[in-house]
C-alpha cells in the first residue's frame, strides 16, 4: 500500500472519530471540534489522493482544500460566537433538550 | 468523567459499532481507487501559460476556478456580518499587556507586514497568494488585539466597513468588468490576467487579513458614541 | 450603452445583484430599506430576464471565465433551475416587502446584509452545475440562515440556531466527503461531465449514500427532521418564511439533481425507502402539527410533513410524478411563506402565538386570517390550488402504476392538514379568556402575506405553464424515470 492511501485512510479515520465526538460529547466546544476535526479528515483524503499523479500533485484538490479550511473558519467562528452568546443567555453550554414547546 | 447509565453505556458501544462499520466501508472504497490518477493535473499545466501566473494553485484559485473564490469571500464576510449581528458580550475582562508582549509585538509587526507582502507578490510563482497572506496579516492583528491596542475612533466606522468588503467588491467589480469589456465573467485576457489576479489577491489580503483578525474581536467595536461599553479606546 | 448591456449575461446577475446588495445595505445602513426593497426588485428582474433569454434560446450553459468543465465552473440553466429561480424570486420579494415594515431599525441594519447574502447563496446554487461550487452555496445559504434564526435573541432561538449550524455543518461535511471520492474516482466534480464517466464502484456507493445522508439532513426527512420546528419556528418570522419556503428546498433540488443525473440507477428498494421516509414525515408531521399549542411550531411540524411529500415521487419515478413533486415544492413556498407571515402578523398583533387564545383575530384582522386560509387551502390540497395540482399529479400516478398505498399517504396526509388548518381557523373565530392589548399591524405586512397565498391559488390555474417550463432541459428523462414524460398530458 503506497502512502497515500495511508494517509487517505487516516483522513477516514479522523472523520469518523470527530463523527463519535460530535454524537456523544455533548459540551458545545468539543463539537465544535469534532466538526473541525471532521473537516480536517476530509481535507487530509482530497489532498493525499491528490498526490496519486507521476508528476507534481493534482492542484485542483489543494485549491479545494484551501477554500475548505477559510469555509471551516467561517463556521468556526459562527459557532464560538453563538456558544458564548447561548452560554450567557442560558447559563449552559450544551445543546437546549428537545422538543421546545 | 460523569458516570454513565446503562442505556447510555448501550447506545456509545452501537454507535462505536455502527462507525466502524462505516470506517470500514469508507476505507475499502478509498483502497479501491486506482494508483496512479493524474485527475485534472495535466490540463491544468496545458493552461498554465494562458493564466496569467505560473503557481498551478494560484492559477485554480483564481483564474480557473475564480467563481468559488469570489463565492467563498462572500462566506468570509457573511461570517463577520452574523458574528456582529449577535451582539457582545456583557462583561469584558481587559487586563494591562506584559512588557515582553508589549515589546514584542511592537518588534514582530513589522515583520509581519512585510512576510505578508512577500507571500502575496510571490504567490504568482510560488507557494503563496492572497489566502496565506492574509493570514499572516490576521495574525499580526492578533498580536495587536491581545497587546491591547484598539484601532483609533476615526477608523471603526464606514473606514473599517470599506476594508471588510474590499476584497469581495474588487472580485466582483473585476468579473463585471469584464463582462462589459465582452468577455466572460471572470475571464481574464492573457495581456491583463497577471495584473488583474493581483489587484484581486492584494484586495483580498487586506480583506482577508482584517475580517479574520475583527472576527478574534468577537464583536462591532464601539464607534465611541454609545455609553456602556467597557472596551478600551487606547492609542499606541 | 446597449452594447455594453448586450455582453452581460443574465446567468450571472441574479447571483452579483445580491452579492453588491449585500455590500451596500452593509456600507450604507442608514438608507438600508430603501436599497433593500430595490435591489430585491432588480433581483426579480434579472430572473425575469433570464426566463426570457431561456425561453427564447433553450437550455443555457455558460463557462465561467472562459474555461469550461472540467477545469473550469459552468453555469446551467433549465426548466427546472429556472422554476427555484422564479419561486426564490417572488418569494424573496414578498418576503422583503414584508421585511421592511417588520424590523426596527437595529435589527434590520443586520437583517437586510444576512438575508441579500442567502439570496445570493440560493441563484448560485440553482445556478451551478459543478459540485463544489455547490458545496461552497450550500455554506453560504446555512451559515447566513443560522445567523437569521439567531437574529430573534433569546435563549430559545440561540439554541435552536446552535442546533442548526452543528445540522447544516454535519450535513455539509457529509456532501464533501462524497464529492472528494467523486474527484478523485473521475477527476471531475461537473455534473454533467460526471453523468457521463459515472461507474459502479464502492466509491460510487459510498459517495452516493454520503452525499445523500448529507442532503437529506439538510432537507429535513424523517427522521433527520429533529432540528427544523425549533429552528423555524423560534426565528422572526419573516425568516421563518425563508426557511420552509427556500432553504430546505435548496438541498433537495440538489439531491435531485445528483439522483437524476450522476448517481447509476439503484435497485428499487433503495427508492422505496426514500418514500417510506417520506410517509412517515407526512404521517409524523401531521400528526405532531395537531398536538402543537403555539401557531410557528404547528406551521414548522407541517413543513416537515408537506416536505414528505416531495419524496413519494422518488418510488413512483416518472417524469410525471416529478412535477407533481415540484409543483408541490412550489406551491408549497408559497403558502408557508404567507403562513408564517400570517402568524408573524399574529404574533406582533396579540403579543403571543398560543392557538387556543387567538382572540377573535377573524373579526379584527381579517386580511391576515384570509391569507392563512387560502394558504391552508393550498397545504391540504383542495381545488383550486398549487397543492391541488400537485397532489393531484401525484394520486394519478400511484393509481396508474397500480402502486396504490401511495394515494392512501396522500389521502391521509390531507386529512391531517385540514385537521391542523381547521383547528386554527377555529380558534381564530373565538373570544379568548384573557384579552391582550392589540399592537397595530402594519398594512405592508398584510397585503404581503396576502399576496403571497393568492399565488399559491394561482398556481392552481394556470399549470399548463409551469408544467411546460419544467420541460425546457427534460431533466427527468433518465434512467431513473421508469416511462417517458412526454404523451402524459393533463
Amino acid at each position: 500500500m503506497s502512502s497515500v492511501f495511508f494517509y487517505a485512510l487516516t483522513g477516514v479515520g479522523l472523520f469518523t472519530l470527530g463523527l463519535y465526538a460530535l454524537i456523544v460529547y455533548t459540551h458545545l466546544l468539543r463539537k465544535i471540534l469534532a466538526i473541525n476535526v471532521m473537516g480536517s479528515g476530509i481535507f487530509l483524503l482530497l489532498v493525499s489522493l491528490a498526490a496519486r499523479t507521476r508528476g507534481a500533485p493534482d492542484p485542483v484538490p489543494h485549491a479545494m482544500v484551501i477554500t475548505g479550511i477559510v469555509v471551516a473558519i467561517s463556521a468556526t467562528a459562527l459557532a464560538l460566537v453563538l456558544m458564548l452568546r447561548l452560554r450567557e443567555a442560558s447559563d449552559r453550554v450544551e445543546l437546549p433538550e428537545e422538543p421546545m414547546e | 468523567m460523569t458516570k454513565l447509565n446503562n442505556k447510555q453505556r448501550l447506545f456509545r458501544l452501537l454507535l462505536l459499532v455502527l462507525l466502524s462499520v462505516l470506517a470500514a466501508g469508507l476505507g475499502y472504497a478509498v483502497l479501491k481507487l486506482p494508483l496512479q490518477a493524474p485527475g485534472l493535473s495535466t490540463r491544468v499545466t496545458e493552461n498554465l501559460v494562458v493564466s496569467g501566473v505560473s503557481n498551478p494553485v494560484t492559477a485554480v484559485l483564481l483564474n480557473f476556478r475564480g467563481y468559488d473564490t469570489l463565492l467563498e469571500m462572500a462566506v468570509l464576510l457573511l461570517a463577520l456580518l452574523a458574528v456582529w449581528s449577535l451582539g457582545s458580550q456583557s462583561e469584558r475582562r481587559e487586563s494591562a499587556p506584559g512588557a515582553v508582549l508589549d515589546m514584542l509585538s511592537r518588534l514582530l509587526i513589522p515583520l509581519f507586514i512585510m512576510v505578508s507582502g512577500y507571500l502575496l507578490w510571490v504567490g504568482a510563482h510560488a507557494p503563496g497568494g492572497a489566502f496565506q497572506a492574509g493570514s499572516v496579516l490576521a495574525a499580526a492583528g492578533v498580536l495587536l488585539l491581545l497587546a491591547g491596542w484598539r484601532p483609533g475612533v476615526w477608523f471603526v466606522g464606514l473606514p473599517l466597513r470599506i476594508t471588510l468588503v474590499l476584497g469581495l467588491a474588487m472580485f466582483v467589480a473585476v468579473a463585471v468588468a469584464v463582462q462589459l469589456a465582452g468577455w466572460r465573467l471572470l475571464e481574464f485576457p492573457l495581456p491583463v490576467a497577471g495584473t488583474l489576479i493581483l489587484l484581486i489577491e492584494a484586495a483580498a489580503t487586506l480583506s482577508i487579513g482584517i475580517t479574520l483578525a475583527a472576527l478574534f474581536f468577537g464583536h462591532r467595536p464601539q464607534t465611541g458614541q454609545d455609553s456602556g461599553s467597557q472596551t478600551e479606546q487606547g492609542e499606541k | 450603452m446597449i452594447m455594453l448591456w448586450h455582453n452581460i449575461s443574465w446567468q450571472a446577475m441574479p447571483v452579483l445583484l445580491p452579492l453588491v446588495g449585500a455590500m451596500l445595505c452593509f456600507l450604507l445602513p442608514q438608507r438600508i430599506k430603501f436599497l433593500g426593497l430595490m435591489i430585491a426588485l432588480a433581483i426579480a428582474a434579472s430572473v425575469f430576464a433570464l426566463l426570457l433569454q431561456v425561453l427564447d434560446e433553450g437550455v443555457l450553459r455558460y463557462s465561467v471565465g472562459g474555461w469550461g468543465a472540467p477545469l473550469g465552473i459552468d453555469l446551467y440553466t433549465d426548466g427546472l433551475s429556472l422554476l427555484m429561480l422564479l419561486m426564490t424570486a417572488l418569494v424573496g420579494l414578498g418576503i422583503s416587502i414584508y421585511a421592511i415594515a417588520y424590523f426596527k431599525s437595529d435589527k434590520a441594519v443586520h437583517f437586510w446584509p444576512l438575508w441579500m447574502l442567502l439570496w445570493a447563496a440560493l441563484n448560485a446554487l440553482f445556478l451551478s452545475a459543478d459540485l463544489f461550487n455547490l458545496y461552497v452555496t450550500l455554506e453560504l445559504l446555512g451559515l447566513s440562515a443560522v445567523a437569521l434564526v439567531a437574529l430573534a435573541g433569546g435563549a430559545n432561538a440561540l439554541g435552536a440556531a446552535m442546533r442548526y449550524l452543528f445540522v447544516s455543518l454535519l450535513g455539509s461535511l457529509f456532501y464533501l466527503l462524497g464529492l472528494a471520492l467523486l474527484y478523485h474516482s473521475f477527476a471531475t466534480v461537473d455534473i454533467a461531465l460526471l453523468a457521463q464517466r459515472i461507474e459502479e464502484t464502492p466509491a460510487v456507493w459510498a459517495a452516493m449514500g454520503l452525499m445523500s445522508a448529507g442532503l437529506l439532513l439538510k432537507t429535513a426527512l424523517f427522521p433527520l427532521h429533529f432540528w427544523l420546528p425549533p429552528a423555524h419556528a423560534n426565528a422572526p418570522a419573516p425568516v421563518s418564511a425563508l426557511l420552509s419556503a427556500l432553504v430546505v428546498k435548496a438541498s433537495f433540488y440538489i439531491l435531485l439533481r445528483l439522483w437524476l443525473d450522476v448517481f447509476p440507477p439503484t435497485n428499487s428498494m433503495l427508492v422505496q425507502f426514500l418514500g417510506l421516509l417520506g410517509a412517515c414525515a407526512v404521517l409524523w408531521g401531521g400528526l405532531q402539527a395537531l398536538r402543537q399549542t403555539r401557531l410557528k411550531m404547528l406551521i414548522a411540524y407541517s413543513t416537515v410533513a408537506q416536505l414528505g411529500y416531495l419524496f413519494i415521487a422518488f418510488p413512483l419515478a416518472t417524469g410525471m410524478a416529478w412535477k407533481g413533486s415540484l409543483y408541490l415544492l412550489i406551491s408549497h413556498a408559497l403558502a408557508k411563506s404567507a403562513m408564517f407571515l400570517a402568524a408573524g402578523n399574529l404574533l406582533r398583533f396579540g403579543g403571543h402565538d398560543r392557538i387556543t387564545q387567538l382572540d377573535r383575530v377573524a373579526q379584527r384582522l381579517p386580511l391576515t386570517l384570509a391569507a392563512f386560509a387560502l394558504a391552508g387551502v393550498s397545504i391540504m390540497g383542495l381545488p383550486p390550488s398549487g397543492g391541488f395540482i400537485g397532489k393531484w399529479l401525484l394520486l394519478d400516478v400511484a393509481l396508474r402504476s397500480g402502486q396504490w398505498w401511495w394515494a392512501v399517504i396522500l389521502m391521509l396526509g390531507s386529512l391531517l392538514a385540514a385537521a391542523y388548518i381547521f383547528k386554527v381557523i377555529g380558534h381564530a373565530f373565538t373570544q379568548a379568556e384573557v384579552a391582550h392589548e392589540a399592537i397595530e399591524v402594519s398594512k405592508m405586512m398584510e397585503w404581503s402575506a396576502f399576496l403571497l397565498a393568492l399565488a399559491a391559488i394561482v398556481l392552481g390555474l394556470v399549470s399548463p405553464w409551469p408544467l411546460a417550463l419544467m420541460d425546457i432541459g427534460s431533466p427527468f428523462n433518465t434512467a431513473l424515470s421508469a416511462t417517458c414524460t412526454s404523451g402524459v398530458a393533463q
